[in-house]
């Protein structure tokens, strides 16, 4: 089916992971927030993962578009 | 799956979930322009990549009462629980891809019951069909049902509203992509679940003081589980690693491990029967092989899935058990979730007490009646163990947080619990993203699979056998509406008779317990005939059904008035059972093929019996890419996870 569907997923983790570490970067300081999660700051550690994760996704989706363009149905 | 606090959800967890039920309705609107024959709309054109069928496979099973199901065997069962996926579906996807897929895939069947035509005739592909239409909108109306409830009592939602928005976002983006929408957002909902839930887990398993402290834990509870209502008897006490092992105390009989089962029933039953039955035959999850780009796409599928599966337990059954060993931490401060007692039913509760105290129950029948009595003047359920217990306390003023502790776990709650424990805004909105999503995503395989049965066994078959193909494509866009209506009228149905819908999913299961003896027969022995299929079948139900009206389990049961067997627990039932139909359907299927004629001449066979069928041969593809190959290697690695866990 024409849609890679690395593209949507790897833009919604990049979305929701940018969304994720920016309010754990600016909660940086609120240590009461975090308490539930053992004083790690979950959102700013999560967040990057998922970041990493969905530009993994996105480039990976690019690579196969290229290679494939001429025979791409 | 009662809660008792609502949760706060903050501007960004909305975020997380409009971006989500954005992202799903992209791709329903990106995928339209491509729906342009039936083929495109039921079957996806036949056009998927393997490793997108794979994971959809896998999460097509994997919806949300799966996920509260698994954890809360995982509190109740332990390790055991791993079962389900290690002897259970692993070895059953093997089998499907490696055996029983160049028969689906290679017969140009579209659906598991036109396979059942082909092999057989019409009235085997009837009774399949129809039971089957039936069954997924029962499935999905049950679990929107269970959506509604807890966007309920999570956020306080209104109930018509959860369940009418999110049955709306499934319509869109079924009606515009079909079946390759379907498959789309059930990857998505996969890494969804698998980044959602992980890091609970691991915070999880952090302030349990890591994997080693959780089995310390463990055995300590399995010398008296009563302590924390885990067993209904005070005295009950089970050898250190009943929670821990897998095998060891299965093996040690059936009162020497929580689940109530022996392990003849555990490999047969479970291992074989039900999974086999489930795996193989089930058209929700064939139907994802089926949409594979090519034969040796298709037979990967299952084995792509496999993959995840094995390491599944991790997300979904060690939540169960970090729960509790949490619980038996003192220092903790967490409980397994109870329904709570309303208030105003405390009096009613004490005067049952306090004159049970003057004439304590002597044998274990008083007790059940007490119990019961209890539960009906309290509006929840009681653990016995805990009420034989309370009923020697004098303190009065002790009473209602006595009778609160009494209160039978909600093993459907401990996933919940534990979102709510560990996450903070933000990691809140994608834990409950993820089981939002895969609630949608269950209702849309099933709405898919339904569309696709439908159109193809019951209209194209009994109603309008010569249309055009875009007429079925119409039939298959409003055939949609109607079974997301019919969802919804479902989850309206089980929300207000849920004894109606126990004694329904009852009933599935005596359908689906001898299918895969009519699948092994007839894939297999080419003298198998349709008469010999359509007798054992029914045969195999009824069988199932005596079984069980004949034997009780836990007060389940035995509907027949005639006790032959007293079950140790439910779930010991329900496998023998299986095991019952599925030799009845086996014996039955066998011996009628010997007494009639087959009236399907060895060309007609041809594709769909494997001796009628030339070899496959692997050529043209490498041989590590090779179903027999990636079969074996997977199988080596389940019986290496049984070992670990012995």
């Amino acid at each position: 089916m024409g849609l890679d569907l690395r593209i949507p997923i790897g833009l919604m983790f990049s979305l929701v992971g940018i969304l994720l570490a920016v309010y754990g970067f600016m909660t940086k300081a609120n240590t009461e927030i975090y308490k539930r999660s053992l004083d790690i700051n979950i959102n700013l550690v999560w967040g990057l993962f998922l970041l990493v994760f969905g530009v993994i996704m996105l480039v990976f989706a690019m690579k196969s578009a290229k290679q494939s363009k001429p025979d791409q149905q | 799956m009662l809660l008792n606090a609502q949760v706060q959800l903050g501007n960004l967890d909305y975020a997380i979930m409009i971006i989500y039920v954005l992202f799903v309705l992209g791709i329903g609107w990106t995928l339209r322009r491509y729906m342009k024959t039936s083929k495109d709309f039921f079957q996806s054109g036949q056009s998927i990549p393997t490793w997108i069928t794979g994971l959809a496979f896998m999460s097509a099973n994997l919806g949300a009462l799966e996920l509260v199901g698994m954890a809360a065997c995982g509190a109740k069962y332990g390790i055991a629980t791993s079962h389900f996926y290690w002897i259970g579906a692993i070895p059953a996807m093997v089998f499907l891809a490696v055996f029983m897929m160049p028969f689906y895939y290679g017969s140009k069947a579209r659906s598991v019951p036109e396979y059942l035509k082909l092999r057989f005739d019409e009235r085997v592909r009837c009774l399949n069909s129809i039971s089957f239409a039936v069954m997924t909108v029962f499935a999905s109306g049950i679990s929107m049902n269970a959506l509604a409830k807890l966007l309920n009592q999570l956020l306080g939602w209104n109930y018509h509203f959860g369940l009418w928005i999110c049955s709306g976002v499934v319509l869109v983006y079924v009606l515009k992509g079909g079946l390759t929408s379907a498959i789309y957002t059930e990857v998505l909902q996969f890494f969804m679940i698998v980044l959602g839930f992980a890091p609970v887990v691991y915070l999880g398993l952090q302030d349990a003081g890591g994997w080693g402290s959780i089995k310390t834990q463990l055995t300590q509870v399995a010398s008296h589980p009563a302590a924390l209502n885990l067993a209904d008897d005070a005295s009950k006490t089970f050898g250190a690693n009943a929670w821990t092992s897998a095998w060891q105390p299965l093996l040690a009989g059936p009162a020497n491990n929580p689940m109530g089962v022996d392990w003849f029933a555990m490999v047969f039953g479970l291992g074989f029967v039900l999974s086999f039955g489930y795996w193989c035959t089930n058209f929700l999850v064939v139907q994802r092989a089926m949409a594979a780009k090519n034969m040796n796409s298709a037979r990967n599928t299952p084995l792509v899935a496999s993959v995840p599966k094995m390491i599944l337990p991790i997300l979904v059954i060690v939540p169960g058990m970090i729960a509790v060993a949490l619980m038996s931490m003192p220092n903790k401060d967490y409980r397994l979730p109870q329904a709570q007692i309303d208030s105003s039913k405390y009096p009613a509760l004490t005067a049952i007490v306090q004159q049970a105290a003057g004439n304590p129950p002597t044998d274990a029948a008083a007790l059940k009646t007490l119990v019961e009595k209890l539960n009906k003047a309290g509006d929840v359920g009681f653990n016995s163990a805990k009420v034989a217990e309370l009923i020697k306390t004098s303190d009065a003023a002790q009473l209602p947080a006595k009778l609160q502790d009494a209160v039978a776990n909600d093993y459907d709650g401990v996933i919940l619990s534990l979102v709510k424990r560990y996450c903070p805004m933000g990691l809140l909105g994608l834990a409950l993203t993820a089981l939002l999503a895969s609630f949608m995503s269950g209702m849309a395989g099933n709405v898919t699979a339904f569309n696709t049965v439908w159109t193809y066994d019951l209209y194209q078959a009994y109603m309008a056998k010569d249309k055009s193909d875009a007429h079925y494509m119409w039939m298959g866009r409003f055939i949609t509406i109607v079974g997301i209506l019919l969802s919804i009228a479902c989850a309206y149905f089980a929300r207000m008779y849920n004894n109606a819908m126990d004694i329904i999913q009852l009933v599935f299961g005596f359908v689906n317990a001898p299918l895969f003896a009519t699948f092994l027969l007839g894939m297999f022995w080419s003298r198998t005939t349709g008469t010999g299929a359509f007798v054992g079948l029914l045969g195999g139900i009824s069988t199932s059904a005596l079984v069980h009206g004949m034997t009780l389990a836990e007060g389940k049961g035995g509907w027949l008035g005639v006790h032959l067997y007293n079950f140790p627990s439910t779930m010991a039932q329900n496998f023998w059972l299986a095991s019952f139909a599925f030799i009845a359907c086996f014996v039955l299927t066998a011996v009628i093929s010997l007494s009639t004629a087959q009236k399907k001449t060895n060309d007609e066979l041809k594709g769909l019996v494997y001796s009628m069928t030339p070899r496959l041969t692997d050529t043209g593809v490498a041989w590590y890419l090779r179903p027999a190959f990636l079969g074996t290697i997977l199988l080596i690695g389940c019986v290496i996870l049984n070992i670990i866990f012995f």
